[in-house]
């Protein structure tokens, strides 16, 4: 084979690799992606039921219910407005009330999240940072106050 | 007064790291032996400046010293002194300054093994390695310095991180810097080769050992991290496509690139703009690796509170380093020569391929680790790119990387023949697809992944091994000279084969996690709960007393049919100090195979909620890891390849090194 046979050869193995990957990541992208909306976002863009996507914000004390079957029911709320979760499964060691959470999983209803995947703040100084901007659109939060008093 | 000591070590290491930058650069220009002769001892001296400095801070860590900032903040009086000591790093500042000795310590090596290099080569390799410890050095100084006081000094710390206070740290953060910063010579002397506008199979041959040293601490200490999420986060997970951990794969990924053609170059003195081009990829990689986790862009396990001043900082270093690097390639790597043709199907076109599967693979990582930061930017959505992602396209070009492996192994430099190697790999491919149709058959229906991954990892080590094999036994050769062809062959070659082995070994750990089971149940006393082929008895619930926390203590029996075949005590712990519960799950290993259970608060009435696994075959995947590390430090002790060995490869001939095969 020429040089330039080889370099031809090469240039279309690489194009095959290239392209194939970007196909995947294409397909892959349109429907692995998942969006983040604060409670009020999910209210407003009335999104239809059966959208995948994560809701961040504080779990309202005294809304956590735990019930047979390792079931948790409880609210996320940017303080202006609420979206109900239910979860299967143990919650993580720093879930509390009043603390910040994400809740991953698929909508039930416009306001019901059927979630899959519960994160919470893994420190006492840390905050997701979707969930502190989600409550700073709805003034419901303070600069600083992520820093825990001495 | 030895935190002074310290911090005026760390100044001084700025000035002598600028020395080792400006110094030897200028004699290698103007071509003054004298002036490049201060590269090497500038390298030393700022080593032991940076030694004493960390040495200043572990012992400020180790005697509770608070009112040192630092020290106040992440550790505890009552912490063992194990965790003082990995407190040193478990932090931001703690583990810049881990990153320039590690720096400090690469750039000493080079100083001590370098005197067989072209002394301008060394002289411009050093200097580059110099200017990034200015870089990281001044970071330090002014932005995250270890060493601030505290005025009035607290009578207690605040604690560790509990999540960290475990073996895993005092081990996943020295190996893993040990991996990223060990790249760093190899971009120095990538852009060194670059300035002398000169490269050649010598310069490979140097930078090979350096290539494996990093490559294997980069293996270990991915597998450590992961290994320590599994049994620590208590979510049976071991790897999440967690931004973090996706920017230590991608140096890893550019790294074992770049270990693959550097072979290349070596023996066959071709790929040298490439190998050039992956060098300076791999560091960059590790730059992004460091800026991603230090600026707090990200969120994750592993940001520590974060100063946007830093962020600024890193990004400007980052930019420095890797547009630096590229304008630098860009401008002076057309006047590389090349050389070494070879046929398509050959070795060297065998590691092309793997080349551009292993580069195309780290591009679709660092697409989805940055688009959402990018698209956040742009439109302000907020999204998350999952696991699907990451599975479907780095995990394909993965897994073909992994098929077209032992064809590469076993094909000839130069010209190969495709046909021969396929028929002596028949046994392997026959093995890999009856494995992989068992195994669709056992799951009925389920993930494809799995069992094709279980008849590639069949296929990789059983054609690895076929390789070997053929390489020494020949029909009708005696037993005796068999042996002899074995133990003559080189051990760089036994630790391809090994890492390829490892590779496959990972590969079936990974595969195995598709066949096991897991459940969520409330645990009664007595009351046998099954997980896959187990049954797993809750036996005892109490509280227990540790140094810094209280935990509820829970012992349970594992038993397979009648048969106890292990005890397991999971745990909640409590941690005054920072009012943070960690989950100590509960792990049997049984068959290569895990039982790992993970627990909630118990009920009043003694209940215990609890998460149960089946992992079959989960302990391959660090195993294998481990197999590739031991593989590069084989290389490693091959004659040939040690520090030192361009020299004498040089005095024997001429650049263009035949492979000792």
């Amino acid at each position: 084979m020429t040089r330039r046979g080889r370099r031809l050869a090469l240039i279309a193995a690489a194009l095959a690799v290239v392209g194939g990957a970007a196909g995947l990541a294409l397909y892959a992208l349109s429907d692995s992606i998942v969006f983040f909306y604060s409670p009020s976002e999910v209210v407003e863009k009335a999104l239809r039921p059966g959208a995948r996507l994560r809701v961040g914000g504080l779990v309202k004390s005294g809304s956590v219910v735990e019930s047979a079957g390792e079931t948790v029911a409880f609210v996320v709320t940017d303080g202006t407005n609420n979206v109900s979760v239910s979860y299967q499964g143990l919650l993580p060691d720093l879930f509390r009330e009043g603390q910040g959470v994400v809740a991953e999983g698929v909508l039930a209803a416009p306001d019901q999240l059927r979630a899959d995947t519960i994160l919470a703040k893994h420190d006492e100084r840390y905050m997701p940072r979707e969930v502190v901007e989600a409550l700073k659109k709805e003034g419901r939060w303070q600069e600083g106050e992520d820093v825990a008093k001495p | 007064m030895i935190v002074e000591i310290g911090h005026f070590a760390l100044v001084l290491a700025l000035a002598a790291a600028l020395a080792q930058t400006v110094v030897p650069f200028w004699g290698a220009r103007v071509g003054d032996g004298g002036l490049m002769a201060v590269g090497p001892s500038a390298a030393l001296t700022q080593f032991a400046l940076i030694a004493i400095a960390f040495a200043a801070l572990v012992n400020a860590h180790l005697t509770s010293d608070f009112s040192v900032l630092n020290v106040a903040e992440n550790s505890h009086s009552a912490v063992p002194a194990i965790y003082k000591i990995s407190g040193v790093w478990g932090n931001h500042e703690g583990s810049m300054l881990l990153w320039v000795l590690i720096l400090a310590v690469f750039g000493a090596l080079v100083a001590l093994f370098g005197r067989a290099l072209p002394s301008a080569l060394r002289a411009d390799a050093l200097a580059v390695q110099g200017l990034i410890s200015v870089a990281f050095l001044a970071f330090i100084l002014l932005t995250s310095n270890p060493f601030e006081r505290l005025m009035p000094a607290p009578f207690e710390g605040r604690d560790l991180n509990p999540i960290l206070q475990d073996p895993g740290l005092a081990i996943h953060p020295p190996l893993l810097y040990l991996g990223y910063v060990g790249f760093s010579i190899v971009y120095s002397f990538a852009a060194a080769a670059l300035i002398e506008g000169r490269i050649d199979a010598a310069w490979a041959r140097f930078v090979r050992p350096f290539t494996l040293v990093a490559w294997s601490f980069l293996t270990l200490g991915i597998a450590a991290g992961s290994f320590w999420a599994y049994y620590t986060l208590g979510w049976g997970g071991f790897w999440f496509w967690d931004p973090v951990e996706n920017a230590s794969l991608m140096p890893w990924l550019a790294g074992t690139a770049f270990v693959h053609s550097v072979a290349v170059m070596e023996k066959r003195d071709a790929l040298k703009v490439w190998t050039i081009f992956l060098a300076i990829l791999a560091f960059s990689f590790s730059l992004l690796g460091t800026f991603l986790v230090r600026s707090g862009v990200l969120t994750s396990v592993h940001a520590f509170a974060s100063d946007p001043r830093r962020g600024v900082f890193i990004l400007v270093i980052l930019a420095l380093f890797i547009f630096g690097s590229f304008a630098l390639f860009a401008w002076r790597a057309p006047k590389l020569k090349q050389g070494g043709l070879f046929a398509p199907i050959s070795r060297e076109g065998a590691l092309i391929v793997n080349n551009l599967l292993l580069t195309t693979s780290c591009a679709t990582v660092l697409f989805g680790t940055l688009y959402p930061l990018a698209l956040e930017q742009l439109t302000g959505e907020k999204i998350t790119v999952g696991a699907p992602f990451f599975n479907l396209t780095c995990g394909a070009l993965l897994l073909t990387a992994c098929f077209v492996a032992p064809f590469g192994f076993s094909l000839a430099w130069k010209r190969g023949d495709l046909l021969a190697v396929a028929e002596r790999l028949t046994v392997a491919l026959v093995a890999g697809a009856v494995t992989a149709v068992l195994g669709a058959a056992w799951l009925s229906g389920g993930s494809v992944f799995a069992p094709l991954a279980a008849g590639l990892a069949i296929f990789v080590i059983l054609g690895t091994l076929i390789e070997v094999v053929m390489r020494v036994r020949r029909p009708g050769l005696a037993p005796a000279v068999a042996l002899k062809r074995a133990l003559g062959l080189p051990l760089s070659f036994y630790g391809a084969a090994l890492a390829h082995v490892g590779l496959g070994v990972t590969l079936l750990g990974l595969a195995g996690l598709g066949f096991g089971a897991e459940t969520i149940a409330t645990l009664h006393k007595g009351v046998p709960e099954r997980v896959g082929p187990y049954s797993i008895t809750l036996d005892w619930v109490g509280e227990r007393v540790g140094p810094n926390y209280k935990e509820a203590a829970t012992s349970m029996t594992v038993r397979s049919g009648a048969a106890v075949v292990a005890e397991i005590a999971p745990a909640r712990r409590q941690f005054a100090a920072r009012q943070m519960t960690t989950t100590e799950a509960g792990l049997a290993t049984l068959n290569f195979g895990q039982v790992y259970v993970a627990i909630a608060d118990p009920t009043p009435d003694g209940d215990v909620p609890a998460r149960l696994y089946w992992k079959p075959l989960v302990t391959l995947i660090w195993l294998g890891a481990g197999a590739m590390a031991l593989a590069g430090s084989l290389s490693l002790a091959d004659r040939r390849l040690r520090f030192g060995a361009a020299a004498r490869a040089k005095a024997g001939g001429g650049s263009l090194a035949q492979p000792a095969q």
